[in-house]
């Protein structure tokens, strides 16, 4: 079971190397672009954040933004693609059990969240100096983030029967979620409504825990916030291993 | 004699109602060339499908050297090589990755798999396009890396669903011998195909599924031997004489220079080209007008008649 997972991972890591013009190099020149537009540009009007300067305010939730449309996409392109060309049936002629399978494709999303975000974590570095407050912190968050979209990604995949369909939830949902989430702001400029409405949006936890972790002011309870996040997680486990196990849309 | 698969009562109904297989049984014995013959939409390929894991059945039993598929899932899928219809690889991988992975799915560690993927693309002729996307290669190329991934892991049984679609005469006639070599050391292998001169000159047993039925099943000698004639077409190099009669066989002039004979199963050959001989007939090439298991499969499929 051990080679069968590592096996997964290994042709995922490959399949997202070997096109790193498509997978890794963008993030990193929309990640220089927002910085240099809404840190250096209009960062100097908007002066501070929860007493941060607005550039390093930022930093937490672009490099977390990273990580979810990493690990999300991962997981949606490579599945989806498994079931379209058919080659997810050299898996399912396998012995490989559905909860090796389902991990080995999570890993792969953890894998290019993290690369991903720490090739934009390195090119932050150039243009402004931070330092990592709890790396306990960012990586729990990081880590559980990536896991969460990454099972997003793959129940997508699932249920996608076109292009179109892998397209829709990251457009449509995961990018209003995440802009919406505090990514550029701090929750507490918001009215009262507002404030209570963006509790709802699961992305809030997230990059308010990131932000703890990099920059050591949060809006919500770490423990709040990873709680949130593992129930999300199980559930999403649960759902995944079950869809697959029944062969949804694949076996049927 | 043990047995390699054996079906019961398989029955697959799609979820828009299809109902393709309708309580198929087979058995397979161990080291058997079986020919699993259908006309398009047959349940061939849901019957292989569910062996082979990669659809729900609706209904039945299926077991493999004696492992129930319900219990020992993942034991049978080791025991058995698919080499599919359909293209069903990654095209942008490079085809010794394929096949590497493939072993790792099997649990065979990265090493060990570089070994046999090597002995398997020399044997397929592919080892200098190993590192060449799978895209790349001709259809005659994709269907012997399909063999050889099926055979990565070392199967009891192989099961071939239309292996050589494609393919050219050389490179179909060199799979033939490849397919008989792998029988000859004890591989169970599972055909189907379209060719039926594919199937008549490999297989010793054989099943006809017809609208998710077996229709037919038994040893490819016995079926063959139902067909009571055969019909082979004359050809002569001078004009044919306008009336030719055969004495105890069916003769037709199709054109001056062609004669359609049918021989019954108590003349020969020989009796007729030395009655045509007689009549001052002079043939100078033999062949067969149908291929028998054609006629045979045409009859029991329902399809002998003609549609346009």
């Amino acid at each position: 079971m051990w080679i069968a997972y590592k096996t997964i991972v290994i042709k995922e890591v490959l399949r997202f190397s070997r096109i790193w013009v498509q997978t890794i190099f963008p993030p990193i020149i929309t990640t220089s672009l927002y910085l240099l537009i809404f840190g250096g540009l209009m960062g100097e009007r908007i002066g501070q954040m929860q007493g941060i300067d607005y550039l390093q305010y930022i930093i937490p939730g672009i490099i977390l933004m990273t990580v979810i449309t990493n690990s999300y996409a991962n997981t949606v392109s490579s599945f989806f693609l498994a079931k379209f060309n058919h080659s997810i049936e050299e898996i399912l002629v396998s012995p490989v059990p559905y909860w090796v399978i389902l991990l080995g494709y999570i890993s792969g999303g953890v894998v290019r969240g993290f690369i991903v975000g720490l090739c934009v974590f390195i090119a932050v570095s150039f243009f402004v100096e931070f330092t990592v407050d709890s790396i306990f912190i960012t990586f729990m968050t990081f880590l559980l983030t990536a896991i969460l979209f990454s099972l997003a990604g793959f129940i997508n995949a699932i249920f996608a029967q076109s292009f179109d369909d892998i397209s829709i939830v990251p457009t449509f949902i995961l990018m209003p979620m995440t802009y919406l989430g505090g990514m550029f702001y701090s929750i507490d400029i918001l009215p009262q409504f507002w404030q209570d409405v963006s509790k709802f949006n699961p992305i809030y936890y997230m990059v308010d825990s990131f932000r703890l972790g990099f920059l050591g002011v949060s809006t919500s309870d770490f423990w709040t916030s990873m709680s949130v996040l593992l129930l999300m997680i199980v559930v999403l486990t649960v759902a995944s291993f079950y869809l697959l196990k029944k062969g949804v849309n694949i076996k049927t | 004699m043990k047995v390699a698969l054996s079906i019961q009562g398989l029955k697959k109904t799609y979820t828009n109602q299809l109902e393709a297989l309708k309580g198929i049984n087979l058995q397979v014995e161990q080291g058997d060339f079986f020919a699993l013959l259908g006309s398009n939409g047959a349940g061939k390929t849901t019957a292989i499908g569910i062996i082979c894991g990669l659809l729900n059945k609706t209904a039945g039993d299926i077991q493999v050297l004696g492992l129930n598929q319900n219990t020992h899932g993942n034991e049978i899928k080791r025991l058995i090589g698919l080499m599919p219809q359909e293209f069903n690889f990654n095209p942008f991988e490079p085809i010794e990755e394929i096949l590497i992975n493939q072993a790792g799915y099997h649990g065979i560690s990265r090493s060990a798999s570089r070994v046999q993927a090597e002995v398997l693309l020399k044997r397929m002729q592919l080892w200098d396009k190993r590192f060449d996307m799978a895209k790349s290669l001709s259809g005659g190329m994709k269907r012997r890396l399909m063999l050889a991934r099926a055979l990565v892991h070392q199967p009891k049984i192989l099961i071939l669903d239309e292996p050589t679609a494609g393919v050219d005469v050389e490179i179909r006639r060199s799979m033939w011998a490849y397919f008989k070599e792998l029988n000859r050391e004890g591989m169970t292998i599972i055909l189907t195909t379209h060719y039926l001169e594919e199937a008549e000159s490999l297989c010793r047993n054989i099943a006809i599924l017809n609208e998710g039925e077996v229709v037919e099943k038994t040893s490819m000698k016995k079926l063959l031997s139902k067909v009571a004639h055969q019909i082979i077409i004359l050809e002569s190099a001078s004009v044919l004489p306008e009336h030719i009669k055969g004495n105890g066989f069916e003769c037709e002039r199709l054109d001056d220079y062609s004669l359609q004979v049918v021989l019954g199963a108590d003349i020969n050959i020989t009796d007729v080209l030395q009655d045509l001989s007689k009549q001052g007939v002079s043939v100078d090439h033999v062949r067969s007008a149908q291929n028998r298991l054609e006629t045979l499969f045409l009859r029991l499929t329902k399809k002998n008649k003609q549609e346009y």
